[in-house]
């Protein structure tokens, strides 16, 4: 196996809470096994922040909720063979797209952002502003699934997915023998 | 629930509280219908009538007057497009928005409207004067474009036509004098057909030929009910309605029930774009049907009927009244029909408030029990437990009518007609892209293109059998035939010839289940949508071939997973023109190379954002200073 060229991956976090990186590192002794196998290029994990070279996979956790998000992802598209949506918020939105649900209002982002930062009844903001720094991404009007944005190839379910489901999906891919998840493995109740 | 509350969902408003609507006149409303929960949309159809409006305070009161809980009262407001918990105007303009009146100039007609009344399409004028909105099918659509003008129906619209009408409204007359002059003095049959052209094309022998008056009830009233039930069995005669199931085996499961009470229901609720064969027997044939709901009554032990009449089909509502009426008088309907002792049967007439879901039989069973129209589980069936846990035998108004035909001329004369399977006459509802729309009652058995030729339609290049929820077909299937086992049609045809784009008529379809699904499974409220948008894709072009799976697969998922017939047929524009018209999505689809999603639109995402933050986006505008 070792003569084999390892095979590269970057991950990244967009609009997620990091859960799911987290999930990674409870694949815990196997890492030691699974990097064997990879590489790890553009990631959190290597403190990269830009590709060096194409990568065979990416791994994305979170969906889209501002335009840096969108960006880094059609930046992994267009880096990676192939793309994992890892975790409930890259596949459908998650947590963040609740604000999706406003949806009686004219200006439902508007709405969101009075509601988090100056009307909220356990908000302390002493400056009564909405943050608008020029560093500050520009919000999308939804949040949205990564494969509304760029074609996915693969999704692990869970919120976080467990280490185990993380490590088999990841050895199968890489030694070509997905065929798929066991019942098991994403039956959750 | 406090005032703030009340207000914010948009419900509480000045314009209809209860100052306008005093308790005492709510509380005599529903006195009219015995306070009786189960006439729930007769009340709230009243007060609407009357007052325009449901308000809150109406339906606390309605409420307690029936015994029920203000939400089940809001349940039923809420779900029927006629009924209305904002103002509405004292006129109610509603266009109807079906495919075909929009390629007859419906466009015209609504902007023609809102210039003259000075409002949008959806809204109601500042004055309260009218409301102007669009409605699906209102079974006009042999003389589209058509309109409903509070209870009176305008057809054959232009935008020229439009104005005048408009202007005339606007004066202060009421809609009758759009009509006539004189129409106080017109018989209701009248005032129908001035309304209204039957547009009857071809009469066939069994429904739309010479009928001899009530000839099929003197016989069965001479014959034992079993008789009647084998009589109607061996004629072979099936359902009108679209589903096909046989006649005389439904009355024969409701017979058999041990029950102390039967009830036989009409649907006459054909809401399906595209049909309007009911529509006719109903203005020309309406003592057939209840001749044929009387015979039913007979068959099964039957004492109590309900004809249920689309809300589309209000202008006939006194026609059918006086039907009924003059039956009572001429001991037709009432106590000891025919002097036979125990055979009671009377009918009384349920309006729908526009819901294309009442026109399945356990929708339709809800809504006249006073419940929002939504479907029932089977089983049990209707025959065994159906309206208020009775054994109910609910047919369409074609299958009422030829069964009274039978009793009269025999159950052989009518095996004897149609094909194998399929027998007697059937009538067809041919509209769209041809010369004479209209109703053609033909036997059974005719290919499509014998019909499309006489019709005019020799020009179709795709035609819509059964409507929405039926078939699409191209040219190279025109030699299919009208039957239960090939074509089968609750009566629907609609042409549409080579001009008309497959995926507009497909968009539009999607659009009519999207707004006609009940909400109850989740698949079909859900997935409707999904499938509507994924329409709008390959419209815009930014379709993958990949799309092309997923409608399939979405669809599937669709007809398997939901509970009735609304969303076990509602992706079938989807599937029916993906097989017969392949190429018109293969055209449109292009392969995505780098796998970023045309359909995702950065720009439009993030103008919200841009326009809060009052900046620029440092990522995806330019930046112009430089």
């Amino acid at each position: 196996m070792s003569e084999l060229p390892k095979a590269r991956i970057a991950t990244v976090s967009l609009a997620g809470c990091f859960g799911c990186h987290m999930a990674i590192l409870d694949i815990d002794e196997r890492l030691i096994d699974l990097m064997q196998l990879v590489d790890v290029d553009r990631s959190p994990l290597t403190d990269k922040k830009r590709f060096t070279t194409r990568c065979d996979i990416g791994i994305i956790e979170g969906g889209c909720c501002n335009e840096e998000n969108v960006h880094v992802l059609h930046d992994f598209r267009r880096n990676c063979d192939v793309l994992i949506a890892l975790g409930q918020c890259a596949i459908m939105g998650g947590l963040p797209a609740m604000r999706n649900a406003i949806m009686h209002s004219d200006a439902p982002l508007r709405e969101c952002l009075e509601e988090a930062y100056i009307t909220g009844k356990y908000i302390r903001n002493t400056t009564h502003n909405v943050p608008n720094d020029p560093a500050l991404p520009l919000l999308l009007d939804d949040v949205y699934p990564c494969s509304e944005v760029v074609e996915i190839d693969y999704q692990i379910p869970g919120c976080a997915p467990g280490g185990d489901i993380i490590f088999d999906t990841l050895s199968k891919l890489l030694t070509g023998k997905f065929r798929g998840f066991e019942r098991e493995m994403i039956k959750f109740d | 629930m406090d005032n703030g509350q009340e207000c914010s969902n948009g419900l509480s408003s000045t314009a209809c509280d209860v100052g306008a609507v005093p308790a005492e006149e709510i509380a005599a409303i529903c006195q009219t219908f015995g306070n009786d929960k189960h006439r729930m949309l007769d009340i709230l159809r009243a007060v609407q009538d009357r007052y325009h409006c449901i308000s809150p305070s109406t339906m606390d009161r309605v409420a307690a007057e029936t015994g029920l809980t203000r939400i089940q009262v809001e349940g039923v407001a809420s779900f029927y497009s006629f009924l209305s918990l904002t103002p509405k105007g004292r006129v109610t303009i509603r266009l109807c928005d079906d495919i075909v009146d929009r390629y007859a100039g419906l466009a015209e007609v609504a902007a023609a409207f809102e210039e003259v009344l000075d409002i949008r399409m959806g809204e109601t004028s500042a004055d309260r004067a009218f409301s102007l909105e669009y409605t699906p099918c209102i079974g006009m659509c042999d003389q589209a474009p058509a309109a409903m003008i509070n209870d009176v129906v305008l057809t054959r619209l232009t935008a020229d036509t439009a104005r005048a009408l408009a202007e005339v409204l606007k004066a202060g007359r009421t809609p009758d004098h759009l009509i006539s002059e004189r129409f106080a003095e017109l018989t209701p049959h009248e005032r129908a057909t001035r309304m209204v052209d039957n547009n009857i094309r071809h009469a066939g022998e069994v429904l739309l030929g010479p009928v001899p008056e009530d000839a099929g009830l003197d016989k069965a009233a001479a014959m034992m009910p079993s008789l009647i039930i084998a009589a109607i069995e061996e004629s072979g005669l099936r359902g009108c309605g679209g589903a096909g199931f046989t006649t005389g085996h439904k009355w024969r499961f409701a017979a058999a029930e041990r029950a102390e009470k039967r009830f036989i229901l009409c649907n006459a609720d054909e809401g399906e774009p595209g049909t309007f064969k009911d529509r006719v027997l109903l203005t020309e044939r309406p003592h057939l049907l209840i001749e044929g709901m009387t015979i039913a009554a007979r068959a099964v032990g039957a004492n109590e009927g309900i004809l249920y009449l689309r809300g589309e089909y209000v202008y006939l509502r006194e026609l059918l009244e006086q039907v009924l009426e003059d039956r009572r008088r001429r001991g037709l309907l009432g106590k000891s029909i025919h002097g036979i002792r125990n055979f009671d049967f009377d009918v009384r007439l349920q309006l729908g408030a526009g819901a294309y879901i009442c026109g399945e039989e356990g929708a339709l069973i809800s809504s006249c029990e006073g419940l929002p129209g939504e479907p029932k589980t089977r089983p049990p069936f209707p025959v065994n437990r159906g309206y208020l846990g009775h054994p109910t035998v609910v047919n369409n108004v074609e299958t009422f009518c030829q069964a009274a035909r039978i009793l009269d001329r025999g159950a052989d004369w009518f095996h004897a007609m149609g094909t194998e399977g399929s027998h007697g006459t059937k009538l067809f509802s041919i509209c769209g892209d041809c010369l004479n729309p209209g109703i053609y009652e033909l036997p059974y058995g005719h290919t499509l293109r014998e019909v499309l030729e006489m019709a005019g339609g020799q020009d179709a290049a795709a035609v819509q059998v059964g409507g929405p929820s039926g078939t699409m077909i191209a040219r190279d299937s025109f030699h299919r035939k009208l039957t239960f086992d090939d074509l089968a049609t609750g009566g629907a045809i609609i042409v549409f010839n080579g001009e008309r784009n497959i995926l507009e008529i497909v968009e539009y379809y999607m659009s009519f289940f999207v707004h006609e699904s009940c909400g109850y499974c989740t698949p079909c409220r859900v997935g409707n949508v999904f499938l509507q948008k994924a329409i709008g894709k390959f419209r815009k072009g930014l379709a993958n071939p990949e799309d092309i799976d997923y409608l399939k697969e979405l669809s599937g998922t669709i007809i398997e997973t939901s509970r009735c017939g609304l969303g076990m047929t509602s992706p079938n524009p989807i599937l029916s023109t993906l097989q017969n018209f392949p190429l018109v999505y293969s055209a449109v689809t292009k392969p995505n190379k780098d796998g970023i999603r045309d359909t995702f639109d950065i720009q439009s995402a993030i103008d919200g954002a841009r326009k809060i933050a009052k900046r620029r986006s440092y990522i995806f505008d330019r930046d112009f200073t430089q």
